[in-house]
């Protein structure tokens, strides 16, 4: 089972990389929902970790987002024009990976104090942690504050997306499936009877923030050479509300009906194009009524997996 | 022979109420002992000092020659302390595979770097864990049952598998509160035995804290007994249910009538 996982990232990365290989070929609209589509299966199911698998009911995921978007960017834009290569490559790995780890950090800080509270009181301090952080960046003028950052070079690719999408999928899937990670779950399901078990609760709480902030912070950094242009509102309040609904409409820690919704609900609004205006309503409603309907989830007919 | 769990003059205030006062007790190696008394006599009080849901007032609680003041429950768990609830408290969504799992970890190095590299050690570690949980299963009767969810499974057995959950920590010294709570005759008379056979085969001080006399006084080797938060008695189950005091306080009748 160990060396299927690992077949599996192997797999994906490869996948990843060919497919962007021909992605000259595409036309550019489509390439860019599918990039939208692999950001977002990053980050619903890194938020699917915090939220999912050990319960703690966070709505911060878009500040850590702006935290590792703002960061790869400000990289990027010291480094310079740079022609496409490997080196270029390197840079934007470097980036990425400096962006993931100051979201992580910015997690720690906002973790260790809060999550000593449960259910809706942490709910409202990592909603109010995402707001700070928007705030900041508006009243930041060295990242441009209101007006924005723009003039970032063009870096995100459908194998970074989609490569670092199949990273993610492994290290969550990972973790949660081993003995450590049943942890998780545990505090997830009984936080009394984890402690009593010898699991420290506090500290996997911590950890699952921490790496759920440090993908989201990666995703931020994607997103960012995506879209070429950051703003503080990108990162508001409705863009966190948007990964929970991802994370809930697959089915609170399932993985597999996490992916399925991060894609759905990136192709919805993209389908419903043609309404125009009506579109968000439409949207609303679709959500509304899958809610209705599979209140356990797109994919929550399954158990858990034992192992 | 020295103690393994030392209750030195333990007393606990909670404002102008003393809930447990000066109470002394003490559990060596391998004793399986009750703790007694009527309703609000202070077994719960005494149950969560030992494990560090409340502080004492004052005096001090030794476990292995440590004190246990400041240790949180999970560290309790790793010095030896194991426990169940009086309301059982299982992971809900995991199975019954997992449930024991989760506490199997405790006494393994492997994190998450060995989670995520997924190397040779890792994969021994799982195969070992595997191997260790299902031995448990086995003992207790639920192998069949690993890939069950816990919260579907009978009363009767999640009681049993809290149980062995709790002795996967590898434990010194379980406590059971009020395991036989909403329990029938026959299906104490089993948890009897099933006490009695994991004190002989882990070789396991058990302190056992009861309302059911019966499967006290059937089981322990000694017994204490609390009214108002005093010990009012202590000794072996027959010198305790002669003892007036006791009888007066609790076991009144259904003593004297036999």
């Amino acid at each position: 089972m160990q060396t299927r996982a690992k077949r599996f990232l192997v797999l994906a990365i490869l996948l990843a990389a060919g497919v962007s290989y021909c992605s000259a070929a595409f036309n550019r609209y489509y390439l860019g929902v599918a990039i939208d589509v692999g950001i977002n299966i990053i980050l619903a199911v890194s938020l699917n970790l915090i939220n999912g698998h050990t319960g703690q009911f966070s709505l911060g995921h878009a500040g850590f987002m702006a935290v590792g978007g703002y960061t790869a960017a400000a990289i990027t834009l010291a480094l310079g024009p740079r022609a496409p290569g490997l080196l270029t490559g390197l840079w934007f790995a470097v980036a990425l990976l400096a962006g993931g780890l100051l979201a992580a950090v910015a997690g720690l800080a906002v973790g260790i104090p809060t999550l000593r509270l449960r259910g809706d009181y942490l709910a409202i301090v990592t909603l109010g942690f995402g707001e700070i952080i928007r705030v900041i960046l508006q009243n930041m003028e060295c990242v441009g504050a209101a007006s924005g950052l723009s003039g970032i070079p063009e870096r995100t690719t459908l194998f970074w997306a989609f490569g670092l999408a199949a990273v993610t999928v492994y290290v969550v899937g990972c973790l949660v499936s081993s003995t450590y990670g049943r942890g998780f779950i545990a505090v997830h399901d009984d936080e009394i009877a984890a402690s009593a078990s010898g699991i420290n609760p506090t500290r996997y709480k911590v950890t699952a923030f921490v790496i759920g902030a440090f993908f989201a912070g990666i995703a931020g950094g994607l997103f960012a050479h995506h879209k070429l242009f950051l703003s503080p509102t990108n990162f508001d309040f409705m863009k966190s509300i948007d990964i929970v609904v991802m994370v809930i409409l697959g089915g609170m820690g399932r993985t597999g009906g996490v992916i399925l919704a991060a894609i759905v609900l990136t192709l919805l609004p993209e389908f419903l194009r043609p309404f125009a205006e009506y579109r968000m309503i439409i949207y609303s409603l679709l959500i509304i009524g899958l809610m209705i309907a599979r209140p356990q989830g797109l994919f929550g007919f399954g158990r858990r997996k034992t192992a | 022979m020295a103690a393994l769990l030392q209750l030195a003059d333990v007393t606990i205030r909670f404002g102008g109420l003393t809930a447990v006062s000066s109470l002394n007790l003490a559990i060596g190696p391998g004793e399986l002992v009750g703790l007694i008394g009527p309703n609000g006599a202070g077994k719960t009080t005494a149950f969560n000092l030992i494990t560090g849901v409340y502080q004492p007032t004052s005096g001090a609680i030794t476990f292995n020659g440590q004190s246990t003041a400041r240790l949180k429950a999970h560290q309790l768990a790793r010095c030896g302390i194991a426990r169940t609830f009086q309301n059982i408290r299982l992971f809900a969504s995991l199975s019954v595979f997992d449930n024991v799992r989760a506490a199997v970890q405790l006494h393994r190095p492997h994190g998450i770097i060995n989670a995520l590299w997924r190397g040779r050690g890792f994969c021994e570690g799982e195969a070992d864990v595997t191997r260790q949980v299902m031995e448990l299963l086995e003992i207790f009767g639920l192998g069949a049952a690993r890939d069950q969810a816990a919260r579907s499974l009978p009363y009767g057995d999640q009681r049993r598998l809290e149980i062995v959950r709790a002795l996967a920590t590898r434990p010194k010294l379980l406590l059971l509160d009020e395991p036989a709570a909403g329990m029938n005759p026959t299906e104490k008379v089993e948890l009897t035995r099933l006490i009695r056979f994991i004190q002989e085969k882990f070789q396991i001080s058990v302190l056992l804290v009861e309302h059911d006399m019966r499967v006290v006084m059937g089981i322990c080797e000694r017994v204490a007994v609390l009214d108002y938060g005093v010990k009012i008695a202590e000794g072996t189950p027959e010198s305790v249910r002669q003892n007036q005091k006791v009888i007066e306080a609790y076991l009144g009748d259904e003593v004297a009538v036999k």
